[in-house]
């Protein structure tokens, strides 16, 4: 098995520029693997269009549902349920009200299912999520799906890099580009868990700054190499100092310090890279100083 | 009345029209509170800020397992639906993965043994912040390394009490801690860009709320930034769209530097107050 190099672009804050970043490195050397980790708002392949060859479902849990020709009422599954899922719901014909599933609550736990005495309730798998393996024009991108208000985000996030790995192992990639989710939950943390490097995405306000510490932090409690892109560098230029001494006082390198620029707006609505869309511009030259100090082992 | 700000896609400006919102409705209505849902990046305090009155932290709880009376049977581990007991009986081993537990108490219920009991995990921490008489912030905040935000976030919601106007700032997504934050609203603004990313962030969106049949109608932030197509689906879907923010450098400034638009800038004071009167409408209908 040869070395591959996994590098995972986050942000904490959403709408730093991740996925147009991660498009721009995705389309900068041959033969590589981009892995779309945002599995709730996936935009990558609006950029990368892969023609995918391979489609699997994905089941993200379970819900309950009851079976009222057997249920009982005893309201067993109500008291045992920690996610307040069950609830006595008003209706004419059952004067306590009638032992209901709020799904929108049910963790998938099956303790309900297990512990009620006449096996009335049955655990339904929710399997509208899929994830996708195709071809691009730079090498295969590996994306996701999820159905909307499933649980357990993090855990498709971990089957992509999964096959994102498998992938890049089975055709030679050497480079795994990961576009992350916003946040620090599970997403994030999956999206970070066994990565080679990390980039964080951030921008010159009081949130994006807020934000690039928390997740900072988050991933040094992992084994990444760290690094900072101030994109949109020139909004304020108070913020942006303050950014780089903060990430050097926590001896975290700042790779990047992209102004705004309109045709980076432009590429996204024309559905291309900013490589693809202006490659002699500054910030593309920039980017390419990145994707070199990124893959350089 | 319960308005919940979310969107599919971060960073179209959430927190922007909930801060400004409340900064707007805060002088309209006698009782306030804007709760930040977005318990893993909490950033309202940033803009707003007040005299805290109380902080919670929001714990779940943990199995512990008493290897004295434990008999190694797996059926904590059977019933556990997270992976998070891992049991070997020839060893005599069992160990709990603290990251993987979802307090569902099943491990709890399954033990016939007597062997297991429960502790305290810290996951984070709800703020009760005064802002004016008829104002407050409430702050879900999960701690860093935090798996899942979810409870933090109904500790924040429950600690409400019911005011006249609640404004909630949702995390961004479709999944679970985006449906925690939106289930209790009485109507969602959501919140997208002009972009391709923005469009196709804002049909998830939507598809979510569709299902769980939630009324709700959209601002265009960065109004001029991108294409047009974002109104085109609109108006082909019936969507009302809300309000169109523009793409301003002079507003993209003040957000910078962690400033109020309706305080700095009259019209918009104005124009967001339009907004609300436009919500209020929507929901008495």
């Amino acid at each position: 098995m040869h070395k591959i190099n996994e590098i995972s672009i986050l942000s904490g804050k959403g709408g730093t520029g991740k996925t147009s970043i991660a498009a721009a490195l995705a389309t900068l050397g041959e033969n590589t693997v981009a892995a779309d980790c945002d599995v709730d708002a996936a935009n990558l392949y609006l950029i990368l269009h892969p023609n995918d060859y391979k489609t699997e479902k994905y089941i993200s849990g379970h819900k309950a549902v009851i079976n009222y020709d057997i249920c009982t009422q005893c309201g067993l599954c109500k008291d045992h349920c920690r996610f307040n899922a069950i609830e006595r719901k008003p209706d004419p014909d059952y004067p306590e009200g009638k032992i209901s599933i709020v799904e929108t609550s049910c963790d998938g736990c099956w303790l309900c299912s297990r512990i009620c005495p006449v096996n009335a309730i049955d655990m339904v798998p929710s399997d509208k999520s899929n994830w996708f393996l195709g071809n691009y024009r730079y090498g295969k991108m590996v994306h996701a799906r999820l159905a909307p208000g499933e649980e357990n985000s993090g855990k498709l996030v971990s089957v992509v890099r999964e096959q994102a790995r498998k992938t890049a192992d089975e055709c030679g990639a050497k480079n795994i580009i990961i576009d992350g989710p916003p946040g620090t939950g599970c997403a994030a943390i999956a999206s970070l868990t066994g990565a080679d490097k990390m980039v964080v995405v951030t921008e010159p306000t009081g949130t994006g700054l807020h934000d690039m510490k928390r997740i900072l932090d988050l991933a040094g409690r992992f084994q990444v190499k760290r690094y900072v892109i101030i994109n949109k560098s020139d909004l304020n230029t108070d913020i942006r100092d303050k950014i780089c001494s903060w990430c050097a006082k926590e001896g975290v390198p700042v790779i990047g310090d992209l102004p705004f620029d309109p045709r980076m707006v432009h590429s996204m609505v024309a559905c291309k890279s900013i490589q693809e869309w202006a490659p002699d511009s500054e910030i593309s030259a920039s980017i390419h100083k990145i994707y070199e100090l990124l893959t350089q082992s | 009345m319960k308005i919940a700000i979310a969107s599919g896609k971060g960073g179209t400006g959430k927190t922007f029209v909930s801060t400004n919102l409340f900064a707007v409705a805060e002088k309209e209505y006698r009782n306030v509170t804007l709760v930040d849902c977005d318990a893993e990046e909490p950033n309202v305090t940033v803009f707003i800020d007040g005299n805290t009155i109380s902080t919670d932290i929001i714990n779940q709880h943990l199995p512990v397992i008493d290897k004295e009376a434990c008999v190694y049977c797996g059926k904590c581990r059977d019933w556990c639906n997270y992976n998070a007991i891992i049991c070997l009986p020839d060893n005599k081993q069992i160990y709990l993965i603290e990251d993987l537990c979802h307090d569902c108490g099943a491990c709890l219920a399954a033990c016939q043994y007597n062997a297991i009991s429960e502790t305290d995990k810290r996951l984070g921490t709800v703020t009760v912040k005064q802002y004016s008489d008829s104002a407050r912030i409430i702050e879900a905040r999960a701690d860093i390394g935090v798996y899942s935000p979810v409870q933090v976030i109904k500790a924040a919601l429950n600690k409400a009490e019911n005011p006249e106007l609640m404004l909630m700032d949702s995390p961004p997504g479709i999944s679970c801690p985006f449906i925690a934050a939106v289930v209790p609203a009485d109507y969602v603004v959501l919140v997208t860009e002009p972009t391709p990313f923005g469009l196709n962030d804002l049909k998830l969106s939507v598809e979510t709320l569709e299902q769980l049949e939630k009324p709700f109608g959209v601002i265009v932030n960065r109004a001029g930034l991108g294409d047009d197509r974002v109104y085109d689906w609109l108006e082909e879907k019936n969507i009302p769209l809300l309000m169109k923010i523009p793409f301003d450098k002079n507003i993209a400034r003040i957000y910078s530097q962690s400033l109020l638009l309706v305080r700095e800038n009259p019209l918009y004071e104005a124009l967001f107050l339009d907004l609300l009167k436009t919500i209020e409408g929507s929901c008495i209908k």
